[in-house]
């Protein structure tokens, strides 16, 4: 294996949990609910992932335990902040908060354990093509899955008719009311999705990538999968774009790193932090605040008037 | 049937009061029904979190030194949050106005330069938070990014720094390779209220804040303003009240305040800068801001209360052998409940007839 190819084959693992969790976040934040605790999510999950497949075995069974640990901590902000109207931002802190600490409890009794890494497919002959082989045909099921689970969301939010009606309770909830769509029900669902995704995607961490739980081990990932869908404005295809640069600045400066060019590690340990800060700056400047591309209702609390 | 949700004609005062109560009671039932599951009987484990600690003069002196921190920046992260400023990067703020203080304390090491050395450490701490923290309140007023990411990636990036500073540059030549700095001189270190004691002049420091706090949002124009923009910010700006403004403002006093709390508890109980000087203080005084009602005297309330819980969990870890998460768990369900109860004072809950569907006819 070539070292180009040994890179791309990391950036790909390192990227897909910032692409599982942010695609979700990017269906909540169209609803117009912005969810903060994306990191408490993601670290249940890895937390529930890894201790059912450390049972059970089984990596399947391990995913749908995150992807179900992360729902039940979105529907506790469902209920907060959907049924009694509390302040989004705050409750998605205290989320973040409470899934650290929960996770640290659940996960204590697992750390240093091992359990066989997410099995990767390998179709024949097609792996042995050239350069891409390895790349493109030989991944495990969750690489595929997050980037199906993308397009699926572009055709659901652009291509039907639940998808319209979701966009329009995130720019204008009143109106969506009026015209008699379920807001608060579609809410729920949309924050539910973004709590399984977020779930998976720490799953994943626990499941695939390392194949161990640590506790932090999510180490800001839900905030920078946050900062991806601003990056992407909110549109599904730019999610991947901004994914995938964003997991090879987390590998790229592990290589230099390896490389021992002299600069500190920790300078270059706080490159994806750094950039995600540029990130934000670059585009909130080139949008401006006219063209912005946010949900128009982001954030606030919708109380319906009967 | 079914339950709605709807706004009251106005402000309830009798649930604003018992608010903070109710959220406590609910935590402390649902604490119970965990040390149950974690086959611990729940009143012994209730008894040595909230009860233990308040038994012996030196835990209740721990608890003082713990709420020292935690009530400063929650002080700071009040005002923000009533402005509707999202400062949630304190942490790393006080990390750096921890470094920056520490800058001047390894500068003068051995030097016995003098009773300056002190407060001149303490401004540089209060200095080095502000300015950090006027990273994202730029970003935001200047280039429309959100404080909420920019300032929590911050934490990350001072995190990293202080490590490689202690790693480094700033390390012990003594210190046997311990990425610690040297112990600081006794012109460079807070002093203790009592001889022998750890409780030191930083909580008088924290009163302080309060006071002036509680002043600056309760008497004065600045208040009124930060009030008016967090509560209607169309007004504001109709009455000539400059948002952005008040965003760097907030900004810079709640990380002023958290830089300050950093330089204290390196300077005082902490006594040397290294990794891990903080257990999250920046995290929980967000808790503590609202458990407190954004309110500075209830800030100093709620962060003697979220002190115990630290102090109650490190006995309990002791006692139990239970995990130290388990504070952080308890603490996010908090939040949890003190928002739920919140939420109650502006809104009711009422049980209404489901309007039963016309079969023919349209809608």
């Amino acid at each position: 294996m070539g070292m180009l190819e040994a890179i791309t084959l990391s950036v790909i693992a390192a990227s897909t949990p910032l692409l599982l969790a942010a695609a979700g976040e990017l269906v909540v934040e169209r609803s117009g609910v912005l969810n903060l605790g994306v990191e408490g999510m993601m670290i249940m999950g890895a937390a529930c992932g890894f201790a059912a497949a450390f049972f059970t075995g089984s990596t399947l069974i391990g995913a749908l335990a995150g992807t179900c640990a992360g729902a039940a901590l979105a529907l506790v902000f469902a209920l907060l902040t959907l049924g009694l109207a509390v302040n989004q931002v705050a409750t998605g802190l205290a989320l973040t908060i409470l899934g650290v600490g929960l996770s640290g409890l659940i996960g204590a009794g697992f750390v240093g354990q091992r359990i066989a890494p997410a099995p990767h497919l390998f179709l024949p002959v097609l792996i042995d093509l050239p350069g891409v082989g390895r790349i493109l045909f030989g991944q495990d099921a969750f690489v595929y899955g997050s980037v199906l689970l993308v397009a699926g969301i572009r055709r659901f939010l652009f291509r039907t008719r639940a998808g319209l009606a979701l966009r329009a309770i995130g720019d204008n909830p009143a109106s969506a009311h009026a015209l008699g769509y379920p807001v608060l029900r579609v809410r729920l669902l949309a924050v539910l999705f973004g709590g399984a995704c977020a779930g998976l995607g720490g799953a994943y961490l626990s499941l695939a990538y390392t194949p161990f739980f640590v506790p932090g081990m999510t180490a800001g990932r839900g905030w920078i999968a946050l900062a991806l869908v601003v990056f992407a404005s909110w549109r599904p295809l730019r999610l991947v774009g901004g994914a995938y640069l964003f997991g090879a600045v987390s590998i790229l400066q592990l290589h230099a790193q390896g490389l021992g060019l002299g600069i500190p590690s920790q300078l270059m340990s706080s490159l994806p932090y750094l950039a995600t800060v540029l990130v934000l700056v670059l585009i909130s400047r080139t949008r401006g605040t006219a063209g912005s591309a946010a949900p128009a209702s982001l954030g606030t609390a919708f109380v319906p008037d009967r | 049937m079914h339950l709605v949700l709807e706004r009251r004609a106005e402000r309830s005062v009798q649930v604003a009061l018992a608010s903070p109560l109710i959220a406590i009671a609910l935590t402390l039932a649902t604490m119970a029904a965990l040390f149950w599951l974690l086959g611990k009987n729940p009143l012994v484990a209730l008894g040595v979190y909230f009860v233990d600690p308040l038994t012996d003069a030196y835990t209740l002196q721990e608890i003082a030194v713990k709420a020292t921190p935690l009530v400063m920046i929650a002080v700071g992260l009040s005002v923000c949050y009533i402005a509707n400023v999202w400062n949630i990067g304190a942490e790393g703020q006080f990390i750096i106005g921890a470094v920056a203080g520490s800058w001047l304390a390894v500068r003068t090491q051995g030097a016995d330069a003098g009773a300056w050395v002190l407060p001149a450490m303490l401004a540089l701490g209060a200095l080095g938070g502000a300015l950090y923290a006027m990273i994202p309140a730029i970003c935001r007023v200047r280039f429309g990014a959100s404080e909420i990411l920019v300032s929590l990636m911050l934490v990350y990036v001072a995190d990293l720094l202080m490590d490689f500073l202690v790693r480094g540059p700033w390390r012990d030549p003594h210190g046997l390779n311990f990425p610690t700095t040297a112990e600081f001189d006794p012109v460079a270190t807070v002093p203790v209220l009592v001889e022998g004691s750890r409780l030191h002049a930083g909580a008088i420091l924290a009163l302080m804040v309060v006071l002036s706090g509680a002043v600056l949002l309760g008497r004065t124009l600045k208040g009124f303003e930060i009030r008016l923009v967090g509560a209607a910010p169309k007004a504001a700006a109709f009455a000539g009240f400059d948002g952005r403004r008040l965003t760097l403002f907030c900004f810079a006093l709640s990380g002023a305040l958290a830089g300050l709390a950093g330089i204290i508890e390196v300077a005082g109980p902490i006594g040397h800068l290294q990794p891990g000087i903080s257990p999250g203080y920046g995290f929980t005084a967000i808790i503590v801001a609202f458990l407190g009602r954004l309110n500075p005297l209830g800030v100093l309330i709620a962060g003697l209360f979220l002190a115990l819980t630290v102090i109650g969990g490190e006995g309990a870890q002791i006692a139990l052998k239970v995990p130290l998460d388990l504070t952080k768990v308890f603490q996010g369900i908090l939040l949890f409940y003190v928002l739920a109860c919140d939420s109650l004072i502006v809104h009711r809950i009422r049980l209404v007839a489901t309007p039963r569907k016309p079969a023919h006819g349209h809608a």
